[in-house]
Parts: structure tokens; sequence; C-alpha cells
């Protein structure tokens, strides 16, 4: 009863003012009811591998509208496929003996579908949110095409060790790529680890958060273990358009893809994942998993981990290296700790799947000795 | 000679034909010129450039165990699909009835699937098909009470204890009325046209506020406005036709139970008002019935009372059925307010209800003013502005026992 004048007490109720009569007359009719037919439907058809949703709804935690999903056929990308979706490009072998590789991105405008009903009108490399995940060995010689096919001026910027010529941005070596234009970006592979490359025109947030971005990732010489490995982008959608945080979360772009669609891995398989921070607009976004710890990497770039952890946080145009397995079988969360981005979309399971006598001791991928041995 | 020489000026075969033809004639035409405007979608005008312009007003938030409901209307000129809602920062499960798309100035109620919690503040962000966002936020929430008999049953008496108790109570001061000379009679009217002049401006700013709130479908502040001049007219109105009865009767004290009874009545709109704010603010929760709210509107309408029974000082000793009418009339309005507030509130009704209850005020301001004339026919006289001034002080010292 304090400091609320009447009139604000008018206001206020005109916030939220109630009408139990119309109520009375057109009660809803079981919201939860339809909300688990809906799901149900949804599970059915959905496209691939008849996954269910693990998780939502009221108590149970955030969850979109039953009954609508997003069509990835028009998207021309499907996050699940995207993870273990390396791009090698073509490869040639030069008069020294050194392996020339080449790709060619081309820039476009297209609306793509971030989370079920919502449509975002993108600038995308190829087609896709994130780009190619382009992948190269370290010394190899990189020549990628760049013809530019959307309506704006863009560029490609990568990370790594390149002649301020090839770095992709206006007003140095071929700057700007107008609409129709074409360039080539040439360099040598290196530092092994994973980088990532962007368009760096103006307004470069723009540019970066309308989905011109994705994963480079140079092997080291001295390579690396076999191991299942999954490529995530963390990224987001600020669909309103006000530069302030993002409506929609997500990893490869759709929201609570891999709550619906859980990450399919193997009990004990050594699994490698590529993490790369393609966020705009907020400074700072995080990976946790649960029920497992991880070996982290940063930028991928030594071999020895940093940190045996279950949550690393990433800055703008951060990435990192993680390897894990999992001992158990089962369902297993993981999402940015970062808790409102995950309730926004980016949120997940892993499904593991094998033996699942839990009698067996899992072999310790993760220990820091038992990768000493394995190096040896 | 006016009809001969509008007779030549018409041609033979308009004059000819009947009146009817003349009426359907021209609306005939129009509705053609439109029909044909409209098929043809309005040759020469393009679309209107630019992206699709999308507004969503939440009109009603009803907060159930588990659950908020918001009743939002499109006022917007495009359609707007709700693809997505989020419940601060966390997207939650909802139904849309009827699914799909929102035409312009269609309803559509969205019924959200989330644990809420009692006196927390929420912000419903609704996202668009096209990305865009729209936001409501709840301020503090508490469900909605139940519309059961025993609900409204709340209300009438909340209505009568800040209404018709406080006016009938005022009214007692009427046996001191009767005592006191002429001049003390002339401050207590002067008194009554301060009070009622603060009431003007109070509700004229409520009424402003909340238009201005208003999501603009069914308009906002011009209710206000007009509200105002239905009263007025019709206060007048029925002014007039007292004032045909008393001269037809020629009785004696007549005209000051008409000014009574017309300051009842205007002050009985303004009680409307006010009951309609006290009702939709305890639906919503913000407002917490008590002994301190009940005795800040007892002394504040009391003097309402005490403007009501001002005519009648040197009127013939009124029966009590009479003031008992009155008192009703001036009060009970806050009952119905109350009841329309906790039931049935929207911006656009309160702030038309405001409007009524400022114009009848001033109308009755109008009737008011002749009693406060001196002998030398000046209504602004040292006496009746230290009245004037008392009387907005008073109200507005007793308006801040009911900030609630």
């Amino acid at each position: 009863m304090t400091g609320l004048s009447r009139r604000k007490l008018l206001a206020g109720s005109a916030a939220g003012a109630s009408l139990p009569l119309l109520h009375q007359l057109f009660p809803h009719q079981g919201l939860h009811h339809a909300i688990e037919g809906a799901q149900a439907a949804e599970s059915n058809g959905h496209a691939h591998g008849g996954a269910q949703a693990l998780h939502g709804g009221g108590a149970a935690g955030p969850t979109f509208r039953p009954g609508i999903t997003v069509d990835h056929r028009a998207n021309g990308f499907q996050p699940t496929e995207m993870l273990r979706d390396f791009d090698w490009g073509h490869t040639t072998r030069l008069a020294s003996g050194r392996v020339l590789r080449e790709w060619t991105l081309v820039a476009g405008d297209k609306e793509i579908e971030v989370a079920p009903g919502v449509h975002f009108p993108a600038w995308t490399y190829n087609g896709r949110v994130p780009g190619p995940t382009l992948r190269c060995r370290e010394g190899e010689l990189l020549r990628i095409r760049f013809v530019n096919g959307s309506e704006h001026p863009h560029t490609i910027h990568f990370h790594g060790i390149h002649p301020s010529q090839m770095d992709g941005v206006p007003g140095v070596g071929t700057g700007l790529i107008e609409s129709g234009g074409e360039t080539n970006y040439e360099f040598n592979a290196g530092p092994g680890g994973l980088h990532l490359y962007h368009c760096h025109a103006g307004p470069l947030a723009e540019h970066i958060a309308r989905g011109l971005y994705g994963a480079f990732i140079v092997d080291p010489k001295r390579g690396r273990r076999d191991a299942d490995e999954l490529m995530m982008v963390m990224n987001g959608f600020n669909t309103n358009f006000d530069a302030e945080g993002n409506q929609v979360y997500a990893v490869n772009s759709v929201a609570f893809h891999f709550v619906n669609e859980p990450i399919r891995v193997e009990r004990g398989a050594p699994v490698r994942i590529y993490l790369v921070n393609a966020l705009e607009y907020d400074p700072l976004n995080s990976f946790h998993i649960h029920a497992n710890f991880f070996n982290y990497f940063p930028t991928g770039t030594s071999p020895e981990p940093a940190e045996y952890t279950d949550t690393v946080a990433l800055a703008q145009g951060q990435r990192g290296v993680l390897e894990l397995e999992f001992p158990y079988v089962g369902d297993y969360m993981f999402h940015a700790h970062k808790t409102e981005f995950a309730e926004l979309g980016w949120m997940g399971f892993f499904r593991v799947g094998g033996d699942s006598d839990l009698r067996r001791e899992p072999a310790a991928f993760h220990d820091p000795a038992e990768i000493e041995r394995s190096r040896s | 000679m006016m009809e001969a020489a509008g007779r030549t000026e018409t041609a033979p075969f308009l004059a000819r034909m009947p009146t009817w033809a003349l009426i359907a004639a021209p609306l005939v035409a129009i509705a053609g010129a439109i029909g044909l405007l409209a098929g043809l979608g309005g040759p020469g005008l393009s679309d209107r450039p630019g992206p699709a312009v999308e507004e969503l007003a939440v009109e009603r938030t009803v907060l159930r165990p588990g659950e908020i409901q918001l009743s939002v209307r499109n006022t917007g000129p495009d359609a707007v699909q709700v693809a997505q809602v989020a419940v601060n920062d966390a997207y939650v499960a909802f139904g849309a009835d009827p699914n799909g798309g929102v035409g312009h100035l269609d309803e559509q109620t969205l019924t959200l699937d989330y644990p809420w919690q009692e006196g927390g503040a929420y912000t419903i962000s609704m996202l668009t098909s096209t990305g865009a966002t729209m936001e409501h936020t709840i301020d503090a929430a508490v469900e909605t009470p139940e519309a059961d008999p025993g609900f409204y049953g709340l209300m009438t008496l909340l209505g009568t204890y800040v209404g018709v108790i406080p006016v009938v109570l005022g009214m007692l001061f009427m046996p001191l009325l009767r005592r006191v000379s002429e001049d003390w009679v002339r401050l207590f009217m002067a008194v009554t046209v301060g009070l009622l002049g603060f009431l003007v401006i109070d509700g004229s700013l409520e009424g402003l506020e909340i238009g201005g709130e208003a999501s603009g479908a069914f308009g906002g502040v011009e209710l206000l406005f007009l509200g105002a001049a239905v009263a007025y007219l019709a206060l007048t109105a029925v002014d007039r036709l007292l004032k045909a009865g008393v001269e037809r009767r020629r009785a004696e004290g007549a005209g000051a139970y008409r000014l009574a009874l017309m300051v009842a009545i205007g002050i009985g709109l303004h009680n409307l008002g006010e009951g309609l704010a006290i009702g939709s603010a305890y639906a919503v929760g913000s407002l917490a019935l008590g002994a301190f709210l009940v005795i800040g509107f007892a002394i504040h309408n009391t003097t309402e009372g005490l403007a009501i029974v001002s005519p009648l000082a040197r009127a013939e000793p009124p029966g009590l059925g009479r003031l008992l009418a009155l008192g009703l009339i001036a009060g009970a309005p806050a009952i119905l307010g109350a009841v329309i507030g906790a039931g049935a509130y929207n911006q656009e009704l309160a702030t038309f209800l405001i409007g009524a209850g400022v114009g009848a005020i001033v109308q009755v301001i109008g009737q008011l003013l002749p009693s406060i004339r001196d002998r030398n026919g000046q209504a602004l006289h040292p006496l009746s502005i230290a009245g004037l001034i008392a009387g907005a002080a008073i109200l507005y010292a007793t308006s801040l026992l009911v900030s609630v």
C-alpha cells in the first residue's frame, strides 16, 4: 500500500486487467491435454529419427509451442547433419609437392526458420548458417574463391596467420566485395587449431549476426586421436534487430533442435567437440555438459588440455576443442550455463547408446595420463 | 416566396421524385463507388511499402495456477502470427484460440503453460513469425479471482463501504447547515464547488492516463472527452426536464431538491469511475482490502455527502427516505463500478466512464455556481474564494489517504 497512487492503481489494473466473466463463458479447453497431443503429433511426424521431445512444459522447463516444427528442407540445412559435416574442399598437389586446397563460398540472402514458425532474413555463406565448416591440414596452401551473390557488399575474414591483403577487411587488399563481385583469398593453413571465418563488412555486428560466419579447422601436424567429431557453432538471432541481445539462441542455428533430436553417440567412444562462439550482441556464451567432464583445449592449439571441467565460457569469437567420452548410456543434457540462453533455445541432449552394463568400467579417455600414454 | 424560388431552381424531373428516392439515390451511388474501389483494389494506389506492421495489444490477463492467459487484439493493419512466446526469457508451451494468425482487429487468446509465482514480475515476450517481439508485463502476479457469487458479494460490500456509507454519513451535516447563517451556507456551497473542481482535475488526469494506455483499437483519450460531453449534455437534458416539472408544480423548495439531485447524479457518475478503479485493482491483486482503505474512502467520500445536502440548507426539511435516495444515487454507483471493474475491466470502458464522471461534475458545478453569489451577484468574493480553496484542499488531503 505504499507509493502507489490511485492513478497508478488504475494503470496497474489496466496492465493486467481480468475478465473472469468471459473466462466462464469461454473456458480454455484443457491446455495440457492439447499440448501433449500436439507433442505426440510432432514426434510422430518428425523427419529425423522419430525422436520425442525430452523436455518442456511448465515446471519441466522451456519448450516451444507444440504442434509446429522447423522446416529443415526449406532452410536447406539440418543442424544434426551439420554436426559431422566437414568440408574438406578440393585438393590438388602443387609442383613443390604441397597440397593446394580450394573452396568456393557464395554469399547470399535467404530467409531461414530459426525456431518453429519464426523466420529470419539471414545472410549466408553457401546457403547455410553457420557457413560450411572448412577443414584443412596445417601447412597446406588454401585458396578460397569468394563470390558475392548477396545484394549487399561482403568479405570473408579468416582467423589465422596471413598477409594483410588476404585479411578480408574493407580498404585492405581487395577490400569490400560488392554485390556480384568475387575475389580469392589465399594463405597458408596455420596455426593448427580451431578457428573461424566471418564477414567483416560494416556494420560489423549486423553482418555477423545475420549469419555470415563459419568454423575453420586446421588439423595440427601432430594429428589428433580418432574420435567421433562434432561441429557445434553457438549462435543466436536478434530477430527484431534491436541490437540488444537475441531472441533465439542455439547451436547450429535451430533453437531446441537437439532437445527434439538428441545427438547420438556411443558409450565409451571418444567424442571430440569443436565449439565456436559466433554469438553477437551478448558478450559471453558458455557450454555445460551434464553428468560428465571433458578435457578443454582453448582454440585447439595446444596438445595439452588447459582444464578438466564440465563448463567453459567463451567470449565472442572464442572457440575451443572438447574431448570426452560418455561412461554411461542415457540422455544427457548440454546447454549454455548462461541459463537465460538455455531457456531461449540453447539447450540439447546427447543420447548415449551402446552397452548398458554399468559394471564395466568405462575407458578413461579423459584421463590425462591416458592421453599421455596414447601419444607415446 | 422561398418555396416558389426553390421550385423554380429545381429541375422538374427531381421535383417529381419521391422523398425516399432522394434518400436512396445518393446512398446507392456511395455504395456503388465504394464497391467499385474495393473491387478494383484502389486503382493507382500501390501497396504500402516496407515490412509488415505488426501490433498486438494485450487486453486482459488471467492468472491461474501454472497458467497465464492473455487476450490479445491485433491493433495494427497487417495480420500477426504469434509463433513463440517467452516468459521472463524462457520459451513456453502455449495454446492459441483461435489457432493461427490474427487479422486486423481480431482477438486471440493465448494460454501459456508457466509455473508463475505469486508476487513475481513477469515479462511476456511474444515472438511473431517475422521475428518481431511484443512485450507485456505483469507487475505482480496474483491469481485472478473466480467470478463466483461470493466474489461479486465482496465487490458489493466494497462498493457499499467506499461509496454508500461515507456519502450517507456526510449528509449528516445537514442539521448543522440548516442552522447557520446565509453567509455560512454560501461558504459551504463554495466548499462543495471546490471539492467538485478537484474531482474534475483528478478524474481528467486519470482518464488521460488510462486512455493513453488503451490499445487504441477502440480509441483512447478521445473517449474521455466523448464520455464527458455525453454526460454533460445528458445531465443538462435531465436538468431541463426537472426544471419543467418544478415550474409546473410551483413547489416550494423544489428547486433546491432539483439541485441536490443533480449534485447526487454527478457524484454518482464520479463514484462509478472510482468503483471501477477499486474493483479492477482488487481483481489483479494490486489492492489490499482493509480498514485503512475503508477509513480513507470514508473520510474522502464523506465530503461528497456534504456537497449533496448543501443545496438543501434553506429548503423544507426533507424526509428521511428522500435523503436516503439521494445518498444511494450518489453512492451506489460505486458498487456497480466495483463489480464491472472486477469482472469486465477494459481501458476504453474505464476512460469513457471516467469521462462521464468529469462531464457530470462540470455540469453540476455550473448548477451550483449561482448559489455562491453574494448580495451583489459576485461569485468570487473573499468568502467563496476561501470556500473554493478549502474544498479543493480538503479533497486533496483526503485523497492522500486513499493513495493505495
